[in-house]
């Protein structure tokens, strides 16, 4: 089995050109399935099941969303050999620009917007800087030249990835993009023992631990405070 | 290459390569102080605690940067040599497996051609062949070949590069930004060395094309449909990088379609029009007819067409007139109709 890890903000579009991926690769007879991760609530799971696609999801709830990812990836390996699938794809939603749900070895995919905004390649961290390939999406509505401004910042920001364009209504693109996730040659048993292409940031101050109250009297463990004024200077 | 990282100066790697200024921009690396130190010494004066802070990996920076000065050089080298003089299209199959209808077509550059059929018929296939370069690797099995050869696959996966240039109907800008302002961005993107000059030259062409001027100091979000359109052309013709336009209808208000045509065409551009404009599509010296998923028919533009051409235009006039009238508060009688009317036909 093949396995892709894609990410990218909320509403990039990585639903739309997963699903458009899926029609190109069941054309070669590919069997794919879909695991979706997301934070407190997603519907997406709903249109999977509607195009024909074995899917599950996890929410991650309380818990920081990519540390439950990858928590649970074994477990998600081991579904998606159950179900015999040549290939596995993971969606899950970047929601702290800190995190990347990457794992090494196994192919990483970022999916970002033309309408995020020119600066949003600068401030994507390792999910967008340590990924495989750059999907930017929704090129259709903007001009020619902020669309070479935006691939041109992604470049920088992340030199070694391929860059696509993809249009999420079409399709165009995707069957572009199916050919460079599916590798006949490749079989993933399991990612035991795997390791993060990049770890996750340090948490555990008390407010991990569910403190509500406000003030440093209930502040311990990793606090670290906001530079406001002259420290900068 | 590998050396220069622990070897070279930061002062000196920035004279040797100055678009590496975005590089350290874009990622946040904030030399200033370091130039006399080299780009790893550099690197290790950051703490553990910040390299976690900033999720910085630092092997992947140094990676990057190395990919990005070869890259850039690659790109800038390219530049400088020819553009593309044709581009090739060998048929494949319809949405039935059924041979396509034509060999193959070649396009040469400053030619244009328009693209008919309902939506759903493939053209948007058609056009993602272009630009993945199909190798019989696509649904159609469409083969494409740029100057008679296959193409190198840089096309393919430089972000740099694209083949094809957009330009669609729903399209807008996004940023908020004067003219200047956006021109300058652009052309930063593109490297080129003459900015000033372009960014003049990128004004003069839009205003060219618009019915209503507009200067450097507009906000781009300000600009009126015809004005954005203009000024979309005029930066696709200029500065864009891609040797093939696609244009995907030109709604006819506010902008001389055929001055933007020729435009295009005169920065050495192949253009594609996807159009049921009847001005538009006989514009071209050729429209392909799609139906299927595959390219039905290819029909070059005829004499008789180019006739019925003028006087669509003589038609499209009158109706410019008209709008012009509304334009300036003023009421549409017979009788204006007629001057009109008289004037163009």
């Amino acid at each position: 089995m093949n396995l892709v890890t894609i990410s990218g903000p909320p509403s990039s579009g990585k639903t739309s050109i997963i699903l458009k991926v899926i029609e190109a690769l069941k054309q070669r007879d590919i069997s794919v399935g879909v695991v979706k991760f997301d934070c407190l609530y997603t519907d997406d799971d709903i249109l999977y099941k509607k195009a024909g696609v074995p899917v599950k999801k996890g929410l991650s709830g309380s818990l920081c969303p990519d540390h439950y990812f990858i928590s649970n990836i074994e477990e998600v390996v081991q579904w998606g050999r159950k179900q015999k699938l040549d290939l596995l794809i993971t969606e899950s939603a970047g929601l702290c620009n800190r995190c990347s749900p990457y794992i090494k070895n196994i192919k990483a995919v970022c999916v970002i917007d033309n309408l995020s905004g020119i600066n949003t390649p600068k401030k994507i961290g390792p999910m967008l800087k340590s990924a495989d390939m750059v999907v930017i999406t929704k090129g259709d509505i903007v001009s020619q030249a902020e669309r070479e401004v935006f691939a041109s910042k992604v470049n920088s920001v992340n030199p070694k990835a391929v860059t696509m364009h993809i249009n999420g209504l079409t399709g165009q693109g995707a069957f572009e993009l199916s050919t460079l996730l599916y590798d006949d040659s490749e079989d993933i048993e399991t990612v035991q023992g795997e390791k993060l292409k990049f770890p996750m940031p340090s948490a555990l101050c008390s407010y991990c631990l569910g403190e509500t109250r406000i003030g440093e009297d209930y502040q311990m463990g990793n606090v670290r405070k906001i530079k406001l004024g002259d420290e900068d200077e | 290459m590998n050396n220069i990282l622990n070897t070279v100066t930061i002062m000196k790697l920035q004279q040797k390569y100055p678009f590496i200024i975005n590089y350290f921009e874009e990622n946040r690396l904030n030399v200033k102080g370091f130039e006399d130190k080299t780009f790893e010494e550099y690197l290790n004066h950051f703490s553990e605690e910040e390299i976690e802070e900033w999720g910085m990996d630092i092997k992947n920076i140094e990676e990057g940067l190395l990919e990005y000065i070869s890259q850039m050089l690659g790109f800038l080298g390219i530049e400088e040599g020819e553009g593309i003089e044709s581009l090739t299209i060998i048929s494949g199959t319809n949405k039935n497996g059924q041979k396509e209808n034509y060999d193959n077509l070649t396009i040469n550059k400053s030619e244009i051609i328009s693209i008919v059929g309902p939506t759903g018929s493939g053209k948007s296939r058609l056009l993602a062949d272009i630009e993945w370069t199909a190798q019989k690797d696509t649904p159609t099995g469409r083969t494409i070949l740029i100057n008679g050869e296959i193409p190198d696959m840089k096309w393919r996966f430089s972000s740099n590069n694209k083949l094809v240039a957009q330009l669609s109907q729903n399209m807008n800008f996004v940023i908020d930004l004067t003219v200047y302002e956006f021109l300058e961005l652009h052309a930063q993107s593109r490297m080129v060395e003459n900015e000033e000059e372009v960014i003049k030259e990128i004004i003069e062409a839009a205003n060219n094309l618009s019915g209503e001027k507009f200067d450097l100091n507009s906000h781009i979000t300000n600009l009126s449909g015809g004005q954005s359109r203009a000024l979309m052309i005029a930066d696709t013709a200029i500065l864009s990088s891609s040797p093939i336009v696609l244009i995907d209808e030109i709604e006819n208000a506010g902008i001389d379609r055929k001055k933007a045509l020729n435009l295009l065409v005169s920065s050495d551009k192949i253009v594609l029009i996807a159009t049921h404009d009847p001005i538009l599509a006989l514009m071209a010296d050729k429209r392909i007819v799609i139906k299927n998923g595959g390219i039905e028919k290819i029909i070059e533009t005829s004499e008789e067409e180019k006739r019925a051409l003028s006087r669509l235009e003589q038609m499209d006039n009158i109706i410019q007139d008209m709008r012009n009238y509304l334009r300036n508060g003023l009421t549409i009688d017979n009788g204006q109709l007629n001057v009109a009317m008289r004037r163009n036909l």
